[in-house]
């Protein structure tokens, strides 16, 4: 229960319902830990684990009469959100950290506190739907009724056993059944704004995060300037830090040009960004690494699929295959061999750190993180 | 369902005769102690049976007992209201945030601040107070009794020591007041604080001994209550309930209660240790308070288990709650330098005057039950399993 709307009225749902519903929120990050370093507000309302979403959540329980709880999971989720998060983007990558946050913290950590604390199954407010399908013998992630609502990007992660435990009672609604849901509820946040930006980036500024939260860790921040260099291979001027650019990026270059110029490519190796028009922002094929496979065991031969290579992404039409890899670890785990991913149509800013989630109509397949 | 709580440092359920005793004074005896009339002068004989019998409780005598509003109040009054810019204070460790914090704030204030370590079973070594101080110390500030581990600091040799050096002594007594005898000439402190609600009074009334002579700057400005000490009309009931609960305090010294509920928190102890392995007692081999006892469950979250617990009506508790309610690792825990997974896996059961060995039976056999579940359920136990 983060305090907000689709979580609560979730809780209020099952509970009308008839079932035992016990209430936890995590407590993932201080927010008051950064505040007082440059950029960082002194106090943040209404935000994920921030006090006031606390008590919204906890008046939640005590209106719908449950048991609630906040367990404490900070450090892992700094160890296993946050830090890789400040990393990626230092390495030129463009993290998500809500799918990190998916797979190590809220279907691991949780869902093994819920089971430990005696609950038979852990529901939360995603949008995505979960079907366990007879004839495959597996358990299905998909999308849900209300696709502009549709979190099944960042849930790709799942696995079989983890799906097993999980509800998504919201699957079948859209947003507004689920405010009117909650008004019927009598919920005193049926109105409250959806949250928009990463839980712990106060304002979406996440440049100055990086910079605060090193500070506060006492590290310097890594020299990452180097070159800008064209798509063919001209340096046309400096950078101040690779961490600043992200795939597709036109404004903020410091270059004057005839023509608009994009960030084509990150180069964390060499510092380098590299920069071109935006013809050269396309590209048909991509390769991801660290897959998990939902919807089948294995990838045995090249299947068609659409993918999504980010959140606000319609699904391009793709054919996927296993790549051979010379490197073999245990055989037929999802995870070890990486995906190639061959568009019909070439795509825009297909960006190194995000993922790409394989559909086959609403079935989410799989997915794994772009190379 | 059946609910058994043996969270009682955290806080204790007022007494029926504490409760009996002041209810008066929410209804016929409402005067304001300060009035001239009838009925002010209902309340302050009240006020002022109820400081006698504080004063009972910590052999101290009534001039010295300032009410307040709880133990915070009254180790914030100790501090503060002691010293100032330029100041050296030494304090521990392990002290409540009551003290803890209001040493940050008088750092932030100008003045120095030592907090000295404790070793593995949680005590304080005298000779490190004496090595911490300076010519500008003004305050020593020490705990008697631990929250979390009922580890009874050596609070009358640091008394010696700070006679010795002529500085003055605070001495934090909120967990110990009731639990354990208590002598401010024996233990040789200028000031001590204690709390209602963790000896069977409520929440919301505290009191700080300050012995005669020792000036203290109040916190609050008002009018000139309890001595110029602490403005602000008098709680009554509260106060009348702190008197209720000194006097039963002390008459259950006389029959022999301590010793009663030290046999329960031995009965936890031992159960544990019997049915649970891998388990142990934070500040086993330290004399600490008969109700209190620190277990680790290793390979467990303790939050977890606190939570569990509740499910199946057993209060519990782990380290301290932080603003959201959820479990901050226990600086305590820390400080005697358990490993953080140690440190995470500890819970902490504490006794009333209304525990009974019924109560305790029920809880080791939850507890017993709970550790089980959480191990099998734990990557933790798993991977020491396949470890060993």
């Amino acid at each position: 229960m983060s305090g907000g709307v689709d979580s609560s009225t979730v809780a209020a749902m099952l509970r009308a319902e008839g079932h035992n519903v016990i209430g936890l929120t995590m407590q993932l990050w201080n927010q008051r830990r950064l505040a007082g370093h440059e950029g960082m507000p002194e106090s943040v309302h209404g935000r994920c684990c921030s006090l006031d979403d606390v008590y919204d959540a906890r008046r939640v329980a005590e209106h719908i009469g449950i048991p609630y709880y906040v367990v404490n999971h900070e450090e892992r989720f700094e160890r296993e959100v946050v830090r890789p998060f400040v990393q990626e983007y230092l390495s030129g990558r463009t993290p998500i950290p809500c799918s990190l946050c998916n797979n190590h913290l809220k279907f691991d950590q949780l869902l093994i506190v819920a089971r430990q604390i005696g609950a038979e199954q852990v529901a939360t407010g995603h949008y995505a739907r979960v079907e366990f399908d007879e004839a495959r013998g597996r358990w299905l992630l998909m999308r849900p009724a209300d696709r502009r609502k549709d979190q099944t990007y960042f849930l790709f992660g799942l696995t079989q056993e983890q799906l097993s435990y999980t509800l998504f009672p919201l699957g079948n609604m859209t947003k507004p059944e689920v405010r009117e849901l909650a008004r019927q509820h009598g919920l005193a946040l049926a109105e409250k704004p959806d949250s928009q930006e990463i839980c712990f980036v106060p304002g979406g500024d996440y440049k100055r995060f990086i910079d605060a939260y090193l500070a506060d860790r006492g590290d310097a921040l890594p020299d990452t300037a180097g070159e800008l260099v064209t798509t063919s291979g001209e340096v046309i001027g400096e950078h101040g830090g690779i961490h600043n650019f992200t795939v597709g990026q036109r404004k903020g270059l410091g270059v004057a040009t005839g023509s608009p110029l994009y960030v084509i490519q990150i180069s964390g190796a060499d510092k380098q960004v590299i920069v071109g028009g935006e013809e050269s922002l396309y590209s048909r094929t991509l390769r991801v690494s660290r897959v998990n496979l939902i919807a089948v065991d294995e990838l045995r031969e090249p299947m068609r699929v659409s993918v999504k290579i980010r959140h606000r992404h319609e699904p391009a039409a793709a054919v996927i295959e296993k790549i051979d890899s010379a490197v073999t670890t245990h055989s037929g785990e999802s995870g070890d061999a990486e995906i190639l991913v061959t568009f019909d149509q070439p795509q825009r800013a297909i960006t190194p750190g995000q993922a790409a989630v394989f559909y086959d109509g609403d079935i989410v397949v799989g997915g794994g993180w772009i190379v | 369902m059946r609910r058994v709580y043996l969270d009682n440092n955290a806080t204790t359920p007022v007494l029926p005769e504490v409760f009996e005793a002041m209810r008066p004074y929410f209804g016929e005896r409402f005067g304001n102690a300060s009035s001239i009339h009838h009925h002010g002068q209902e309340s302050r004989a009240a006020v002022e049976r109820a400081r006698e019998s504080v004063a009972a409780l910590l052999g101290s005598r009534a001039s010295e007992i300032v009410f307040t509003s709880g133990g915070t109040e009254a180790d914030n009054l100790a501090l503060a209201g002691l010293v100032t810019a330029g100041d050296h204070v030494i304090t521990s460790s392990i002290e409540h945030h009551a003290v803890l914090n209001t040493g940050r704030h008088l750092e932030e204030a100008g003045c120095d601040v030592t907090y000295v370590p404790v070793d593995g079973r949680g005590l304080v070594d005298p000779d490190d107070v004496r090595r911490a101080l300076r010519p500008n110390t003004k305050l020593i500030s020490m705990m008697m009794a631990n929250n979390e581990t009922g580890v009874l600091q050596p609070v009358e040799e640091v008394g010696k020591v700070a006679a010795e050096a002529d500085v003055f002594f605070h001495t934090d007594a909120v967990q110990a007041a009731g639990k354990v005898p208590i002598d401010v000439t024996r233990i040789g402190c200028d000031l001590l604080s204690i709390s209602g609600h963790k000896m069977h009074a409520p929440q919301g009334i505290g009191a700080l001994h300050v012995r005669q002579g020792t000036r203290i700057q109040p916190l609050l400005y008002g009018g000139r209550h309890e001595r110029s000490r602490r403005a602000g009309t008098e709680n009554v009931p509260g106060i009348v309930a702190l008197g209720k609960a000194a006097d039963l305090a002390v008459q259950g010294f006389e029959h022999g209660d301590d010793k009663n509920t030290a046999a329960l928190r031995d009965r936890v102890e031992s159960g544990i240790l019997a049915q649970v392995d891998e388990a142990g007692v934070n500040g086993d081999g330290a004399p600490r308070v008969p109700n209190t006892t620190s277990v680790y469950f290793d390979h467990i979250d303790g939050e977890a288990l606190v939570i569990a617990l509740d499910l199946k009506g057993l209060a519990i508790s782990t380290g301290s709650a932080c603003s959201s309610g959820a479990i901050e690792p226990s600086h305590v825990l820390t400080a005697m330098g358990l490993r953080a997974d140690r440190a995470r896996a500890s819970i902490r059961f504490s006794m009333g005057k209304q525990s009974t060995v019924e109560d305790v039976d029920f809880a080791l056999a939850l507890v017993v039950e709970a550790v089980a579940r959480l191990r099998e359920l734990s990557p933790l136990y798993k991977k020491a399993a396949i470890s060993n």
